[in-house]
């Protein structure tokens, strides 16, 4: 995790949800919370996100994954083409995996819930814009469920992005029991740095890996 | 046309707008059904809705029935069947010109004299005996098209005000019609002895109330699909309205009251949401599955005791469950004790969140409650505290699994569970 200095520029975000009130409420929070943080605009339907991230260029844009016309995942996937600069971080009040997964795969760098604080929103903001990827302890969930061996699960094509390794699969497991990066890297006799590898490996497969069909994903979740 | 007129027929047309609209998103099946012309029919729209239905000019239809007619009558039994069974159109504004009406009547003459001539010549039927029936068929005619003008009448409320007189005379008209042609076809059903003809005279008056009585019973039949339907409707709107009424909005009003309060608006809102979710998405809950495979695994277990928790004690339990199984003695077992690892660091360790993770592998179900709090020794735990040893501990070991403790004062404590899977038994 990079240490936040007083001397660098406060990073640009832009706000994509189609509740106002929400909108509102991360806006006053952010604003207040510290001043390395800047909301540059909002918008609250795809059209209106679309020509405010071309327009303005942000460091970072917050996503909400349900959305009419298509949600965030279709936000993304019109503005990844002009802006490939621009990071990405889901927010969702939903619980459905599949929802998730495909907002990581369109493109986002990282998936937090709604209930987070705003310390921690402010934290993961900072964090995805240096390159960071933000996983939840319920995404690194998602994604160990998405990576299991479970009996019916699409065929390996390229071990190189269909399975995850032992190291990853045990960061994953510490993210999703609520450790930080600091404390899985004491955990695992390894530094911060490798941590932060493995996790951006872990985002990259993901989006990647054509392990599992999507829609089937979520309906057959691993009873064994 | 006056205003009122106007106006009227305005609310016709948004009225049969709606009904479309209705049709189209609510009754899909609709779409692919047969059904009657209402307006522009020269006898009950069967012939028009045959053509709408194929998209041929409707003189063609009307000319295929009349030659059919000639075939022992089977364009007019074709005719009377669809008349039944094919639910005339919700509204349709259509005109008749006066050229097409005479048209259609005179190919309806032509049926009816194919009908009879074909009949007659074949030496099936006597002619006494096809004029019989022929004039019952008129009678029967006659009700069922005034059943189906009532209809309408219903369907544009009180516009045309209801039939009256002329409608009650006209099925009488048909009724005696239909009882004419009865008497008639018995009449020249010569060399019946007395019995023969009382059975037969009783039989045919069963079946002249049955044949006008036809659209009457059918109505009762469609009324009570649709009543039920309706009533399917209301039931579930009063259903989510008393799910929300008491849920959300009493919530809503509880968190005004409390708004000085910030951890317990906290409490209520996370505990509403909670709700609220699992009513709308869960397993048990509104938009449940139809299967009932999600019902009673660890990961259902896990969010239920994490919930009770969080409300019990206003703070925040986060919980991940990676992978599931069905719930047996000893998952049970192991999310009570995971349940009294919760409370105990709700209670102890003044942290305003908990981390919980489950995994489910193939031989071991391991489950991790993880506080940031205080921390303690576990060797000093005065002799009254219970609950590390006896409730979890005792747990775990009585069905066979283990329990490990991580803590120290000031860093935090984690419970870990694991307990072995039983055997699947196929």
């Amino acid at each position: 995790m990079t240490e936040e200095t007083q001397s660098r520029q406060p990073v640009r975000v832009f706000l994509v949800d189609d509740h106002s009130m929400f909108r509102a409420g991360v806006r006053a929070e952010l604003d207040t919370i510290t001043d390395d943080i800047e909301v540059v605009g909002e918008a609250g339907t795809v059209g209106e996100a679309v020509a405010g991230i071309g327009h303005l260029k942000p460091d970072v844009v917050l996503l909400d994954v349900h959305m009419p016309d298509g949600g965030g995942a279709e936000v993304l996937r019109q503005s990844r083409k002009a802006t490939p600069d621009v990071v990405f971080l889901a927010l969702s009040v939903s619980d459905a995996a599949e929802d998730v997964i495909a907002v990581i795969r369109a493109g986002a760098r990282g998936y937090v819930t709604k209930t987070i604080s705003s310390q921690e929103l402010a934290k993961a903001v900072v964090r995805v814009a240096d390159g960071d990827a933000v996983f939840s302890p319920r995404l690194a969930g998602f994604v160990l469920d998405a990576f299991a061996d479970r009996p019916g699960a699409a065929p390996i094509s390229d071990p190189e992005l269909d399975l995850l390794t032992p190291r990853e699969r045990d960061v994953l497991r510490l993210l999703a029991r609520g450790y930080a990066y600091k404390e899985i890297a004491a955990e695992l006799f390894i530094s911060v740095k490798t941590v932060e590898t493995h996790v951006s490996s872990v985002l990259r497969k993901t989006q990647l890996s054509n392990r599992y069909e999507l829609s089937r994903w979520a309906s057959d979740r691993r009873l064994v | 046309m006056s205003i009122l007129g106007v106006e009227a027929q305005i609310l016709e047309e948004v009225d049969a707008d709606q009904q479309r609209a209705q049709s189209n998103t609510v009754a899909v099946p609709d779409q692919v059904r047969l059904h009657r012309r209402r307006s522009g029919r020269a006898v009950a729209g069967v012939a028009g809705g045959v053509a709408d239905h194929l998209g041929v000019d409707v003189l063609w239809v009307r000319i295929a029935f009349a030659l059919l007619a000639s075939l022992g009558g089977a364009g007019v039994l074709a005719y009377g069947l669809l008349w039944i069974f094919a639910p005339q159109q919700p509204d349709d504004a259509r005109s008749i010109s006066t050229r097409e009406r005479q048209q259609a009547y005179g190919l309806i003459a032509l049926g009816a004299g194919l009908t009879v001539g074909a009949g007659t010549l074949s030496g099936v039927v006597s002619g006494w005996v096809a004029g019989g029936i022929g004039v019952a068929l008129v009678g029967a005619a006659v009700v069922w098209r005034e059943a189906d003008q009532s209809q309408r009448r219903r369907a544009k409320g009180a516009l045309l005000g209801a039939g009256g007189r002329p409608a009650l005379f006209r099925v009488l008209t048909g009724a005696t019609l239909v009882i004419t042609g009865i008497v008639l076809f018995l009449i020249s059903s010569i060399g019946l002895n007395q019995v023969q003809f009382t059975l037969l005279a009783v039989l045919a008056a069963l079946i002249g109330v049955g044949v006008l009585t036809v659209p009457w019973w059918l109505k009762l039949v469609r009324d009570l699909g649709e009543e039920r339907r309706a009533r399917i409707r209301t039931e579930e709107r009063a259903e989510i309205a008393a799910h929300l009424h008491d849920s959300v909005l009493q919530t809503l009003a509880l968190i005004q009251k409390q708004a000085e309060a910030p951890r317990e608006v906290l409490r209520l809102a996370r505990g509403q949401e909670r709700q609220l979710r699992s009513w709308l998405y869960g397993p048990s809950g509104y938009g449940r599955a139809v299967d009932g495979l999600a019902h009673g695994t660890l990961s259902d277990a896990v969010a239920r005791a994490a919930g009770e928790v969080e409300d019990t004690f206003a703070i925040k339990v986060s919980h991940v469950v990676v992978g599931d199984c069905e719930l047996d003695e000893r998952l049970v077992a192991v999310v009570m004790a995971a349940r009294e690892a919760m409370v105990n660091a709700a209670k102890h360790a003044g942290v305003a969140e908990v981390s919980v993770y489950a995994e489910v592998e193939p031989e071991t179900v391991t489950v991790f409650v993880r506080d940031r709090g205080n921390g303690f020794d576990p060797d000093t735990v005065p002799d009254d505290r219970h609950g590390l040893a006896d409730s979890i501990r005792g747990r775990m070991e009585r069905n066979g699994g283990e329990i490990r403790l991580r803590t120290a004062p000031g860093d935090g404590t984690e419970v870990q569970l694991n307990m072995p899977r039983a055997k699947v038994t196929t």
